[in-house]
């Protein structure tokens, strides 16, 4: 088909397929089930988001007078379970992933579309549980669910958020399972593995990950709420159980869980960049390998979170050690992302802005990874400010800002339609901006003493407490706007062409958006990655 | 600016301090240098610059490995620098003054050699290496005192240290750092370091109650610990005079030093690691002591260092 | 409206292979824990473990273990009559009847050792944890296999030399949960049985 054919918006794609419901609920198409899922964790993030804005509320002052101390300690419960299990971990590999992996490596569909579908329905069971927990009274152990406290003293609904968690965890590890056999057995002739865009090698270390980390987390608390209910002694000392035990195996999956999060993310970036700087990535080769490195060793360092917890010494210095080996392929990364600026040809789109944002904040959050990998410093900062602020740079000032950008940057070939650019620019700098403002001054309060989960504080820290709440409305609207335009884009965005971007990648060959069987003929593939043509 | 400041009132806070700073310089130092790259490049390589993109590196073998095993040294020192610091926490001075912590659903209470008790505070005296005992009769507390730069896990059925010397007179603030349930946030206080003449002033005043030692002798006899233990007993058991910090020999053929975690264990779960040569017949005394009971029990038995010699 | 991603029958053999595999990993990290846990409490409590697994009923543990054996040999032998285009429904409901038979002889077993199981403290109460738990998680995982041939059974017909996919991703599953069971057997039956 032409390239005027390929860009008419009145082709049939996989948006004009059906209008009913039932026929998006009875999909099989990889792309619908993607949109599924977007609609799914955009409810999930705000819900979470809303718990964050009342935890900023009170937070804005020393006293505890918005919400009770209980409440509070639901609050930051639910807003942990929420963020980390029903919107980072599916956000980029269930939405981009679902709908950009049979893309990019030139397939009609997932290897298994019945099983995609199946992960979505399981993910949406995990979550009505976690809501009716919610709806019970909530929970509030903290997201970490540590023991004795989860076992036996909290009188909340433990159980029930557990059953949601454990449910959501098979959606998860199907989707893994399904990118990985569609990676190994669907892509195109001439696609070699390092002929592969960034972006599937970083959803597919991902892949590994949720396949081999989740079920840990499964068996873990199921130990648990078994434990509540049979007062069996696994984890209480007062039945003869180990509590370490539970922090061992929470972390053996809760640390990969982290680079679940954020291994996407680079992947995006790694899409996104070479596009706005019209050059290939540098260091394709050491990209993908780092990939696969900050995967594996990622496995080997969930103690890091037990420094001052009663494990031996020498295990902490084990795994302090083992910590600073997973920040070196990281660091790699954001060497060659900076690298791959040099002699481009810069524009300043909105999913760039995202990229560069990600590039720069990651950088700092990963930095300040050091100081908590060092054994003397996190025996100061652990549990305190510092460490949220670490991982609110990594997984809101990087993983957060990826997705947007990711979402920005493929919204033409998902919707069909360009969004306002201004807009997205604007969003961009409120959110970067409200983002600092939020999560800078955390650490100066970690550093200074402030323990994690109070919702009242000595009067010292109330400045930059203050800081950061205002921060929080600033980052607020800035995530409402995307919702506004990107909604606005659906119905009166201007229409967009097969590559609007005139980026590289089989996804941009197709129309936008695709129609349901992706492609009209199989493509070959016989060139690189990023073949960017030099600008003159 | 008082707002940004947290004294270093212990010996390990100057150390600790000292590689806080080496690090921010440090990471700062990367920070800007990436992040002014990152501008310049941005600035100079924009769409419609006039400038030199002729043969835009793809890979640069040199560098790239230059700048993998670059960090890699510089992480391994920071690694080793701070692994140092950090056994200081776990190696307690020779001459340390005890403290047992016990943290419970929302205090702490802590109990001096002498029997002198508080709850919410800690009184200590400047320049005396301190070791804190700690413990908990629920769930895991964390015993935190950002003045010191120490923090250390309260972890239900064990004991956990940690050592420190106390270099600056004053106020610190006491908070729990492990999420504990509903009053979390409150549960807290703070540490006094006072002259040691003032401290000793401080800790004779106020107790009417016997030093642990003498409560825990009290103890001994009463819950019928001597019965067994004592020298003229029938019953075959070890003798426990001068036990702390003896090399003992397990039946299972492991040998360990008896520190307080062990004298614990043999009262709370005398089973678990058997002295060689003996039966495992001791009852256990689980759920009929109290974690002050155990406090004075094991002082008492650090102290009973047997008839002179 | 499904097109299927696959190009060929052997591609989407390949795929439904590797799937499987990439499955049963995730079932060998979900069991992980329990192992782990086990390696964990016995290390601690050697000599609870041992008076633990005396109390088992080794007559009908070592029964079972010939009879979950036997049953992966009837699955090896419907995998090779699917491929055969050789009738599959009199191996698959042997090898379901093998598995009802070890269903019932363990949950006797179960039975038999609840009072002891229930008067256990210490040590010996982490034994008998570890063996409902890992035995039972074994034994929903059979259940769950026995409503798999049950399936396989109704739809029978379907199989031949050109399409058996699904009756050999069962016997790999079955394969697994056999495997399983020969790692359970002598970690809880065989504790220095033969001193």
């Amino acid at each position: 088909m032409d390239q005027k054919n390929r860009d008419s918006p009145y082709l049939p794609n996989y948006l004009t397929e059906g209008f009913t419901l039932r026929s998006w609920l009875t999909t099989n198409d990889h792309k619908r089930i993607a949109i599924l899922y977007m609609v799914a964790i955009t409810a999930f993030f705000f819900l979470g988001g809303a718990a964050a804005t009342l935890m900023r509320l009170e937070l804005a002052t020393p006293a505890g007078d918005v919400v009770s101390a209980e409440t509070y300690n639901k609050l930051f419960t639910i807003h942990g379970v929420v963020m980390v299990w029903f919107f980072l971990i599916p956000s980029i590999p269930a939405v981009l992933g679902n709908f950009l992996v049979p893309l990019m490596i030139g397939a009609r569909d997932m290897a298994f579309p019945r099983l995609n579908l199946t992960s979505w329905y399981i993910y949406v069971l995990g979550g009505i549980f976690t809501v009716a927990a919610l709806i019970a009274g909530g929970v509030d152990t903290g997201w970490t669910f540590y023991t004795p406290y989860s076992t036996t003293f909290s009188n909340s609904n433990v159980i029930l958020v557990i059953v949601g968690v454990f449910i959501t965890g098979f959606s998860s590890i199907l989707t893994g399972l399904n990118i990985i056999v569609t990676v190994h057995k669907l892509r195109a002739p001439g696609l070699t593995w390092f002929r592969l865009p960034l972006f599937i090698w970083a959803n597919y270390a991902t892949s590994l990950i949720l396949l081999l980390a989740t079920p840990v987390l499964a068996m873990t608390l199921t130990l648990v709420a078994l434990e509540r209910l049979l007062h069996i002694g696994i984890f209480d000392p007062a039945l003869g159980g180990d509590p370490l035990l539970f922090q061992h195996l929470f972390w053996f999956y809760s640390h990969p869980a982290v680079y679940i999060m954020v291994l996407p993310a680079m992947g995006v970036a790694s899409e996104i960049i070479p596009c706005f700087a019209r050059r290939p990535v540098f260091g394709y080769r050491f990209m993908a390998y780092a990939i696969l490195g900050i995967a594996s060793i990622g496995f080997l360092v969930w103690g890091h979170h037990m420094f001052v917890s009663g494990q031996s010494m020498y295990a902490g210095m084990v795994f302090s050690m083992l910590s600073f080996m997973v920040a070196i392929p990281s660091a790699i990364k954001v060497f060659n992302w900076t690298a791959t600026l040099y002699k481009g040809s810069i524009t300043f789109s909105a999913p760039m802005l995202y990229a560069l944002g990600f590039v720069g904040l990651f950088l700092i959050g990963g930095l300040t990874g050091l100081f908590l990998a060092s054994l003397a410093l996190d025996v100061h900062l652990t549990d305190t400010y510092f460490v949220i602020a670490h991982f609110h740079y990594i997984m809101v000032g990087g993983s957060v800002m990826a997705y947007l950008g990711a979402i920005h940057f493929w919204w033409p070939k998902i919707s069909g339609r360009m969004y306002p650019e201004i807009m997205g620019r604007i969003a961009a700098l409120t959110i970067f901006f409200g983002f600092n403002l939020t999560f800078f001054p955390q650490y100066l309060l970690g550093w200074l003493g402030m323990p994690r989960r109070y919702h009242e504080y000595p009067p010292e820290f109330t400045l930059l407490n203050l800081f950061s709440s205002a921060g929080a409305a600033v980052l607020a609207v800035g995530y409402l706007l995307p919702l506004c335009y990107l909604s606005w884009s659906l119905f009166f965005g201007r229409r967009a062409g097969a590559n609007p971007w005139g980026a590289t990648g089989l996804e941009w060959q197709t129309s936008s958006p695709p129609p349901p069987h992706n492609f009209e003929h199989e493509p070959h593939v016989t060139r690189m990655p990023y073949d960017y043509q030099p600008v003159r | 600016m008082k707002f940004l400041f947290l004294p270093a009132a212990s010996d390990i806070a100057q150390r600790v301090d000292l590689l806080f700073y080496t690090l921010v310089a440090l990471t700062g130092m990367v920070a800007i240098a990436i992040i002014t790259l990152m501008i310049v490049f941005c600035m100079r390589y924009r769409a419609g610059a006039q400038v030199d993109r002729t043969n835009p590196p793809v890979g640069l073998r040199w560098l790239e490995y230059g700048w993998t095993f670059t960090p890699l040294v510089i992480f391994l020192a920071i690694f080793c620098w701070a692994a140092v610091v950090y056994a200081h926490f776990y190696a307690p001075a020779p001459g340390a003054m005890t403290v047992f912590v016990v943290g419970k659903q929302w205090m702490w209470k802590a109990e001096h050699a002498n029997g002198r008790r508080e709850i919410d505070e800690l009184h200590l005296p400047l320049g005396q290496p301190v070791r804190l005992v700690l413990s908990t009769e629920d769930v895991i507390h964390s015993f935190y005192v950002p003045a010191f730069r120490i923090k250390q896990d309260a972890v239900p059925g064990r004991y956990t240290t940690i050592s420190f010397t106390p270099t600056r007179e004053g106020e610190y603030w006491l908070h729990c750092a492990e999420y504990c349930g509903t009053d979390h946030a409150r549960m807290g206080g703070r540490v006094v370091v006072m002259a040691p003449a003032a401290f000793a002033t401080w800790l004779e005043r106020g107790t009417s109650n016997a030093s642990l030692a003498a409560l825990g002798f009290e103890l001994f006899r009463r819950k019928g610990c001597s019965g067994c233990h004592a020298a003229g007993s029938t019953v075959h058991a070890p003798d426990l005079a001068g036990v702390y910090g003896r090399v003992v020999h397990l039946q299972d053929g492991r040998t360990l030093v008896a520190d307080e975690g062990y004298l614990r264990d043999s009262i709370l779960l005398p089973k678990k690691d058997v002295v060689a040569g003996y039966a495992p017949i001791m009852p256990s005394f689980q759920g009929q002591l109290d974690e002050g009971e155990l406090a004075a029990l094991i002082t008492y038995l650090k102290e009973n260092r047997g008839p002179e010699k | 409206m499904t097109t299927s991603p696959f190009d060929s029958a052997l591609e989407r053999r390949e795929a439904s292979l590797l799937g499987m595999w990439a499955f049963l990993a995730t079932e060998l990290m979900f069991f992980g824990p329990l192992f782990f846990g086990y390696v964990h409490a016995r290390i601690a409590q050697g000599d609870a473990f041992v008076a633990g697994s005396h109390h088992m009923h080794i007559v009908l543990g070592t029964l079972n273990t010939a009879i979950l054996m036997t049953s992966s040999l009837t699955m090896a032998l419907a995998v090779r009559a699917a491929r055969d285009t050789r009738p599959v429904r009199t191996w698959l409901a042997l090898t379901a009847l093998l598995g009802l038979v070890f269903l019932g002889i363990k949950a006797s077993e179960w039975l038999m050792e609840l009072g002891e199981a229930a008067n256990a403290s210490g040590g010996e109460a982490r034994f008998y944890f570890l063996y409902y738990a890992m035995t039972g998680l074994h034994a929903v995982h059979l259940t769950i296999g026995l409503g798999v041939l049950a399936w396989l059974w109704v739809h029978a017909r379907r199989f031949s030399a050109a399409y058996h996919m699904p009756v050999e991703l069962t016997g790999l599953y079955w394969h697994f949960v056999d495997i399983v069971w020969v790692f359970l057997y002598p970690m809880f039956y065989l504790l220095e049985r033969y001193r």
